[in-house]
């Protein structure tokens, strides 16, 4: 019984979100809230894989993020959307409600790979270097995008809008706010799985002491790799929503500013916390638009109240524990006695 | 064939020979000691059997295998274990966790099963929680499982560390002053425990050790070596009365 | 021929820039092991703070007369901008760096803190000012010097004598003072310093007012070579000047100006054979081969840790 806890919690949650959405209840405005803070999620609990879990400091979340969206759009726009864009249509609308997720995990992968080229050389390196070649490799992704015209370089890509309407064509639901929730809970089950496993303990173990764990039998460069690919494709994943929540992306959304975003969130929520994370995530979300009247000085208090946070309270919300270690009636709730931290 | 053969081994570090021309065997199931004033090159000898550093010269041959160029989690999966000088645990681990991520060399699932949670991963899982329990339980430490190693007294974290290494199923131990830092009481203990390691497992103990005692009532055969090169092999009354070992240790002016 | 020396100055030019820019992250780096993330937007205040000390004193601001000649002006902006911005980086150090080195935190924690201290400057800046851009104004006569096809300003010169004279400067206080030398001791043991009677943190803020105002230095040149400024102008240089510092070695000096100037030369390079866009992207792409290829950077040292 204690199993079907989280999923039937999960499923009513979803269903009242779109219940509200279709009803009203819940308007546009709060929707869109609602899937930004899906994609904080997930950027801000991939990037804690890498910043948080394995100690390391990647700088460059947005490039990945960058990467996932362009992929997805352009696959989408190119078999979807009539206009010419690459002679199409090639497929009929209503695949686009079964192909979706395809795209999104096409981004994903891409992302993944590009993960893969950004970390190998970071591996004879140590340290700190690793922030410069990911800040190196978000700026080459950013202007290589900008030099392609064929997806719109400096000016932009659109046309995600014609998937979504064609979804909407399909049955009259809020599809995007359905993707983003999917993709959250398809985040923090993976991560959590990995986590959890002895594999992703490697992980831990690499952040405290390389030395030992390589002595250990642990293979450092492969877990390294594999954690980098996985945080990556995560964020490109986060990428392709963002592209077809907005309907349009530019390279210029995807600069040093997101992936401080990124971070913020992580080290707001507690390096190596999934819950952490999240929380992190929702706060901040709801923070940015609290402040949106501010503007400009949006970026000064977020930034100062981070640096007030590093004074003060550096390990961020939960630091590495997670919510049931704070609340233990949670982890008796949730059965889950003896995983052993 | 040998378990483990060194033969002319030259470590250089720059301008600096660390190492030079040494040489050991063993057989199957020694305890041999390794000595040797500050700076002598244990450690280094150690790094470079365990894959830290590759040879400038020589060979390092482990089951018949030369291990030159490997790298240190590829020779640990030959069979070779070690522990540090200073405890190197994952402090924020739990002590269970620690033996656990010292399965790796033998994970057998990969990502997939972890992400879908197959009936592999979940055999695996269970068979890595097992062998952590019984190494547990072998060294006293089963009440200690789900403790974080940092809450630990120093004396059972090096214990803890011992049990890492033993998981492996090593056919070599390698314990680097494993006696550092630890009162008395837990010498005595530590001199127990490595005998009844050595009985109750198929394996060979190599120790690097300052404490005397230590190393004299546990080895059979101590080797000691002097700015890189090997000073003396035999049994430990040979090595007590040794004249060079007693002036690499105390000097040569006369008393 | 006359296009290749034509672009060797403009290398040069923007090399110096990126040489003493380089040279801050090269100096904090060194002493602290901690990457400066906002000495970008250091060298940004340089720039703003001459900007308003050429305003106030050439009388723009209404609070003094002007008339004053533009020589004057420069001699007297070039000291008012390093003293400012040396107080500003020295600032940052003692509120934000020094708690977190007190508290022996984790480094992870001062290169956040870093990051967001650059952030405030720079939205900071843009809250404060507006986002109309600043011009900056003219001091010094523009003067075009002829020889046989090459055209070369005066000003141009000037930012390139003035890098060569700063490392040749900077050589020496490192290499031969005694406060040098504490800053090199502090980099191999920061503990055992304090324990030799050396204050520690008199020796830290030097460092930074040296990085600061060679930044505030870059800033003022790079004013009056580019003279319209805007809040973010620290930003791409400062990470550009940063990754220039570690392929040429971080924690030596040779190496922060060996970078600086690589990364002038490669962009002015690229740009004369492909399209200007392709400028960033390749002048990146080429850094972080080198560094693939060269971990430690091109004069950096390697250190061993112990095992």
């Amino acid at each position: 019984m204690r199993r079907f806890i989280v999923p039937a919690a999960t499923a009513s949650l979803l269903g009242l979100i779109l219940l509200a959405s279709m009803t009203d209840a819940l308007n546009l405005y709060w929707q869109s809230v609602l899937m930004f803070m899906g994609i904080n999620i997930i950027l801000s609990t991939s990037l804690n894989l890498v910043n948080g879990n394995m100690g390391e400091f990647s700088c460059g979340h947005a490039g990945f993020m960058a990467v996932g969206a362009y992929v997805s759009s352009v696959l989408a726009v190119a078999l979807f959307a009539p206009g010419g864009f690459m002679g199409g249509p090639y497929l009929p609308g209503y695949l686009t409600v079964f192909i979706f997720p395809l795209l999104l995990l096409a981004g994903g992968l891409a992302a993944a790979v590009t993960g893969l080229l950004v970390a190998l050389p970071s591996f004879k390196t140590r340290g700190d270097y690793l922030a410069i070649i990911t800040i190196a490799a978000s700026y080459i992704i950013k202007s290589t995008i900008e030099n392609v015209g064929a997806v719109g370089g400096a000016r932009g890509f659109m046309g995600m809008a014609k998937i979504t309407t064609a979804m909407t064509d399909v049955w009259d639901i809020p599809w995007m706010l359905l993707w983003v929730f999917a993709a959250v809970i398809f985040t923090l089950v993976v991560i959590r799985r990995y986590v959890s496993s002895t594999f992703g303990k490697g992980v831990d173990a690499v952040r405290q002491d390389e030395i030992a764990a390589e002595i250990m039998s642990v293979d450092t460069d492969r877990i390294k790799l594999v954690t980098f690919m996985l945080s990556s494709g995560l964020a490109g994943i986060a990428g392709g929503l963002f592209a077809f929540v907005l309907g349009y992306i530019n390279p210029g959304s995807f600069t040093i500013i997101k992936s401080t975003e990124a971070m913020v969130m992580v080290y707001l929520g507690g390096m190596g916390s999934i819950s952490g994370a999240t929380l992190s995530a929702i706060v901040f979300t709801l923070l940015m638009e609290v402040l949106r009247p501010l503007q400009v000085g949006k970026w000064v208090i977020i930034p100062m109240m981070l640096i007030l946070l590093m004074q003060f309270r550096p390990e961020g919300f939960f630091g590495h524990r997670e919510l049931t270690d704070i609340v233990p009636g949670l982890r008796r709730l949730l059965g889950r006695e003896g995983d052993g931290k | 064939m040998a378990l483990l053969e060194v033969v002319n081994l030259t470590r250089d570090f720059g301008g600096l020979r660390a190492v030079c021309e040494f040489e050991t065997t063993f057989d199957g199931r020694e305890l041999m000691g390794l000595i040797g004033p500050n700076g002598a090159g244990k450690t280094t000898v150690f790094n470079v059997v365990s894959g830290f550093y590759a040879p400038s010269a020589g060979q390092v041959r482990f089951q018949g295998k030369n291990t030159a160029g490997l790298k240190p989690h590829k020779v640990t999966a030959l069979g070779i274990a070690r522990t540090f000088q200073n405890i190197r645990l994952w402090f924020d681990l739990s002590v269970i966790d620690n033996i656990r991520v010292s399965q790796y060399y033998h994970l057998e699932y990969g990502l997939w099963d972890c992400f879908l949670r197959t009936e592999r991963y979940k055999r695996r899982e269970a068979a890595i929680e097992h062998n952590a329990q019984e190494i547990l339980e072998a060294l006293n430490l089963a009440e200690f499982a789900q403790e974080l190693p940092k809450n630990l007294p120093y004396g059972l974290q090096r214990r803890v560390e011992i049990a890492r290494a033993l998981s492996v199923k090593p056919k070599l131990l390698m314990l680097d002053e494993p006696a550092a830092g630890l009162s008395s009481a837990d010498v005595d203990d530590l001199i127990k425990l490595i005998g009844w390691i050595h009985k109750e497992f198929d394996l060979a103990i190599w120790m690097i050790e300052h404490q005397m005692d230590v190393v004299m009532k546990l080895c059979p055969r101590i080797q000691v070596i002097d700015f890189g090169r090997t000073i003396a092999d035999g049994t430990p009354a040979q090595i007590q009365a040794n004249p060079d070992v007693i002036k690499a240790y105390l000097g040569d002016d006369a008393i | 021929m006359e296009s290749l020396i034509q672009n060797i100055l403009n290398a040069l030019q923007w090399g110096s820039f990126y040489s003493l820019i380089a040279l801050g992250y090269c100096l904090v780096y060194g002493v602290l092991s901690l990457i400066n993330f906002a000495h970008g937007d250091i060298f940004m205040a340089g720039a703003y703070f001459a900007f308003f000390g050429a305003t106030f004193l050439l009388g723009k601001m209404g609070i003094i007369p002007p008339g004053m000649p533009g020589w004057v002006v420069l001699a007297l902006t070039i000291p008012i901008s390093m003293v400012l911005t040396s107080a500003l980086g020295v600032t940052l150090e003692r509120v934000a760096y020094r708690p977190l080195r007190r508290k022996g935190a984790h480094k992870l924690y001062v290169v956040i803190t870093a990051l967001m201290c650059g952030l405030v400057l720079e939205n900071g800046n843009l809250a404060l000012l507006g986002a109309s851009r600043k011009n900056f104004p003219t001091l010094v006569p523009q003067v075009v010097y002829s020889l046989g096809g090459v055209s070369v300003t005066n000003l141009k010169v000037a930012v390139i004598l003035v890098a060569v004279l700063s490392f040749l400067f900077l050589h020496y206080v490192v290499g031969k003072t005694k406060i040098g030398m504490a800053m090199q001791a502090i980099s191999y043991d920061r503990f055992a310093v304090p324990l030799m009677g050396i204050p520690t943190d008199t020796v830290i803020v030097f460092t930074f007012v040296l990085g600061s105002s060679f930044a505030a230095l870059a800033g003022v040149l790079f004013a009056m070579s580019y003279p319209v400024l805007d809040p973010f102008m620290g930003a791409l240089i400062g990470w550009k000047a940063f990754i220039a510092a570690v392929v040429g070695g971080i924690g030596s000096i040779r190496g922060a100006f060996a970078g600086g100037f690589l990364l002038g030369f490669v962009e002015i390079m690229v740009v004369a054979f492909f399209p200007s866009t392709f400028r960033d992207l390749i002048a990146f792409s080429i850094l972080l081969l080198i560094l693939s290829l060269k971990p430690t950077g091109l004069f950096g040292v390697a250190r061993r840790t112990k095992i």
